[in-house]
C-alpha cells in the first residue's frame, strides 16, 4: 500500500497499526476545517528545523500542544479522537522570514477545564514549546471564545470601578514607584510615599522586588505606607493609593499579608507575575471580595515575551491576565526605557481596554476578539518617562492609563514634591489643551513651555531632562500581512 | 489649604470661556453635562447636590454655561463642579470632572488617629468645615 505522507489516514485499521506516522496523517492537519465559534484559536509561529515541512511541523504543533504522542497508541480509539485532536488549519509565511511560518491552530472547548489558566497554558504552551522538530517556537496570538472567558471572573474591579472609587476622572492616573528600589527603611520608604502623593500623584508603588527583606519588613512598610497615604489624602482632599506588593513565598503569606494592607485601609495591593497563574487567580478572587484593586507588576515576562522567533507575545500574558482578574497590568511607554513598538503596545492596551477587539494586523491582533462580560484592565506605563513627554505619552496611551514616572518624580532636582507637581501639572494643561482642541502632536512642547512660566517644578523637570530619549531599534515589531481571507 | 479633586485643581482657575471649551468637548463626545454642589468636600463625599438631573437634551454649551452661573450664584461659597456623564457601553460612568468654584477660605481636613494594637492606626478624615451647622460653613461670618 503506498502510504502518502501529507495526508491523513482514514483507514482506521492502517491509522492505528502501531509504529510511527507523521502528525499528517494522523490527523493533526485539517486545512478544509472551518473553527466553531466555540473553539479557542491559536496561532504559533514556527521555524522548523532544516528539512522540516512546515504544514508536518504545524500539524505536530497542534498534536503535542492536544492528544497526541510520539507514536499511535491504540487507546485512541477508546475515545472520540478525532474530536479531541487540535487541528492545524492554516499555515502562512511570514513575510521577511523565509525560515518562519504563521501556524493557525483550532482547539475544542471540551480540551479545557473552565475557570483555569494553569489548564489552557498546561496545553498551549505546554510540552510544544521543547519540540525537537522545531528551533523556534512563539505563541502569537489567540482567539478565546466568549463561552469560554464566561467561566473566568475576570478584572477583580475594572477601569470604571477604579475610577468611581478613586473619585477620578477625565484624565490618566499618575503614579511612581518608590526608589531606590532596595535598601530603605520602613520609616525612609513610607517618607517617599507621603511626599510623592502629597505633590499630586495618585498612587506611589512598590517595586517588584520589595517583600519583606532584612532592611524592612512588610509590616513596617505597610503600617509607614499608610500613615504616608493616609496624610496625603487629608492634606489633599484626594483619594491615595500605594500598591502594597504582597508577593510572598506562599499563598498563606500572600493572604495573610492582603488581609493586613485592606485592614490598614489601603484600596490596591500588588502582586508579582513571577507568583505563577493560579495564585494570580486566587489573589484575584481575594481582590474582589475585599474591594480590593490588584495591581500586577509583569516581572519576568522579559524572560519569554521579546524575542519575535521565540516565547509568548506579551499580548498574549496581557489577554491571560484580563482572564486571571487583575485590575492593573504593565503594558509599555512606546517613548520610555523598555521594549516597545508602537503598533505592538496599541494592541496590547487594546486588549487590555476594549470589549471588542477586532483583527488588526497592523497592531499584532490575529482574532477578533470579544471580551464578554470581563471588565476592562488599566495599562500601566512606566520606565524612563519624564514629564517633558507628556504630550507624546497623552497620544499614545489615551487615557485609561496609569502614567508612573519613579525617576521622574522622585529625581527631581527641587525635591520629590516639585516632582509630582511638574507631572500634575504637565499632564492637567495637556489634556485641557487636547480638550480645547488643541494638536498636541505638535503644539505639545509649547504647551508645557507656557504652563512652566508659572510652574517652577515643571521648568526644572524640563531642563533637567529635555535631553533624555531612548531611541532604539525595537526587537518586538510586526510582520504585517494582507488581511486574511477565510481559508 | 486648596482641595485638588478634579481633573484641573492643579491649574489656575478656570475662566469661563476656558470652562466652556471644555464644556463643548464634553458635548461633542456625546457626554452629558452635569453640575453638582457641596459644602462637605470629603474626599469620600461621593454624592454632591445635584443642580438639577443631567443635562441630558441640553446641546449648547451657552445653556449651560447659564445653569452653572445660577448654581454659582444661588451658592456663592461652596464648592461647585461640572461633571460629564457617558452612557455608552463600556463605560456608563462619569467621564469628566472638574471644579469650577471653590470657598475663598479653604480650611481643610484634620486626620484623626485612633491607636490600635500592634502599632496600627485607624485613619479619620475630619472637615474642619462640617464642624458648623450647613448654612455657615464657609460664610466670611462664621470665620474663626
Amino acid at each position: 500500500m503506498n502510504k502518502a505522507l501529507d495526508v491523513k489516514i482514514t483507514d482506521l485499521k492502517e491509522r492505528y497499526t502501531s509504529g510511527v506516522l507523521k502528525y499528517r496523517q494522523m490527523g493533526y492537519w485539517e486545512p478544509e476545517y472551518e473553527p466553531k465559534d466555540t473553539d479557542i484559536l491559536a496561532v504559533f509561529r514556527i521555524t522548523p528545523q532544516d528539512g522540516v515541512d512546515p504544514v508536518e511541523a504545524a500539524a505536530a504543533v497542534a498534536g503535542e500542544s492536544s492528544t497526541a504522542t510520539w507514536t499511535v497508541v491504540w487507546t485512541d480509539r477508546l475515545t472520540d479522537s478525532e474530536y479531541y485532536r487540535a487541528k492545524a488549519y492554516r499555515v502562512d509565511p511570514v513575510p521577511g522570514s523565509p525560515d518562519q511560518y504563521f501556524a493557525y491552530i483550532a482547539y475544542d472547548l471540551d480540551l479545557f477545564e473552565e475557570g483555569s489558566i494553569a489548564n489552557l497554558t498546561a496545553s498551549i504552551i505546554g510540552n510544544v514549546f521543547g519540540f525537537k522538530p522545531l528551533k523556534a517556537l512563539r505563541l502569537e496570538d489567540m482567539r478565546i471564545p466568549p463561552h469560554y472567558l464566561k467561566t473566568f471572573q475576570g478584572p477583580a474591579t475594572g477601569i470604571v470601578a477604579e475610577r468611581e472609587r478613586m473619585n477620578l476622572y477625565g484624565r490618566p492616573l499618575l503614579g511612581a514607584t518608590m526608589k531606590p528600589k532596595l535598601g530603605l527603611s520602613g520609616r525612609n520608604y513610607g517618607r517617599v510615599v507621603y511626599e510623592a502623593l502629597k505633590g499630586g500623584l495618585d498612587f506611589t508603588k512598590d517595586d517588584e522586588n520589595i517583600n519583606s527583606q532584612p532592611f524592612m519588613h512588610w509590616r513596617d512598610r505597610y503600617l509607614y505606607c499608610m500613615e504616608g497615604v493616609s496624610k496625603a489624602e487629608a492634606e489633599t482632599g484626594e483619594v491615595k493609593g500605594t500598591y502594597l506588593n504582597v508577593t510572598a513565598a506562599t499563598m498563606e503569606d500572600m493572604y495573610e499579608r492582603a488581609e493586613f494592607a485592606r485592614d490598614l485601609g489601603s484600596v490596591i495591593i500588588m502582586i508579582d507575575l513571577v507568583i505563577g497563574y493560579t495564585a494570580i487567580q486566587s489573589m484575584a478572587k481575594w481582590a474582589r471580595k475585599n474591594d480590593m484593586i490588584l495591581h500586577l507588576h509583569r516581572a519576568g515576562h522579559g524572560t519569554y515575551t521579546r524575542q519575535r522567533n521565540h516565547g509568548i507575545s506579551f499580548r498574549v500574558i496581557a489577554k491571560w491576565m484580563r482572564m486571571a482578574g487583575v485590575d492593573h497590568i504593565h503594558a509599555g511607554t512606546v517613548v520610555g526605557k523598555l521594549e516597545g513598538d508602537p503598533s505592538v503596545i496599541r494592541g496590547v492596551y487594546d486588549t487590555c481596554r476594549e470589549i471588542h477587539v477586532p483583527q488588526n494586523m497592523q497592531h499584532g491582533i490575529f482574532f477578533d476578539q470579544p471580551w464578554a462580560s470581563l471588565k476592562k484592565m488599566m495599562p500601566v506605563a512606566s520606565g524612563g518617562i519624564h514629564a517633558g513627554q507628556m504630550h507624546q505619552l497623552l497620544h499614545y496611551l489615551g487615557e485609561d492609563v496609569v502614567l508612573q514616572f519613579g525617576g521622574g518624580t522622585i529625581g527631581h532636582p527641587m525635591g520629590i514634591q516639585a516632582g509630582a507637581v511638574a507631572n500634575r501639572v504637565a499632564l492637567e494643561c495637556m489634556v485641557k489643551a487636547r480638550n480645547e482642541g488643541r494638536d498636541i502632536w505638535n503644539e505639545g512642547p509649547e504647551i508645557l513651555t507656557a504652563a512652566a512660566r508659572w510652574c517652577q517644578p515643571l521648568r526644572a523637570a524640563l531642563d533637567t531632562w529635555k535631553d533624555v530619549s531612548f531611541n532604539f531599534a525595537s526587537t518586538d515589531s510586526v510582520d504585517v500581512l494582507p488581511t486574511p481571507t477565510a481559508s | 489649604m486648596k482641595i485638588t479633586q478634579g481633573q484641573f485643581s492643579f491649574l489656575p482657575d478656570l475662566t469661563d470661556e476656558e470652562v466652556k471649551l471644555q464644556i463643548e468637548y464634553g458635548l461633542n463626545n456625546g457626554w452629558s453635562i452635569a453640575v453638582e454642589h457641596t459644602d462637605d468636600p470629603h474626599p469620600r463625599n461621593t454624592y454632591w447636590s445635584m443642580w438639577g438631573t443631567p443635562m441630558f437634551d441640553l446641546k449648547d454649551p451657552a445653556g449651560v454655561m447659564m445653569e452653572l452661573n445660577a448654581c454659582r450664584k444661588e451658592f456663592p461659597n461652596d464648592y461647585v463642579k461640572v461633571l460629564a456623564f457617558d452612557s455608552n457601553k463600556g463605560f456608563e460612568t462619569i467621564r469628566m470632572s472638574f471644579m469650577v468654584q471653590r470657598p475663598a477660605d479653604e480650611p481643610g481636613f484634620e486626620l484623626v488617629r485612633s491607636e490600635g494594637p500592634g502599632r496600627t492606626v485607624r485613619y479619620t478624615l475630619r472637615s474642619y468645615a462640617t464642624g458648623r451647622p450647613p448654612s455657615g460653613r464657609y460664610s466670611p461670618a462664621a470665620a474663626p
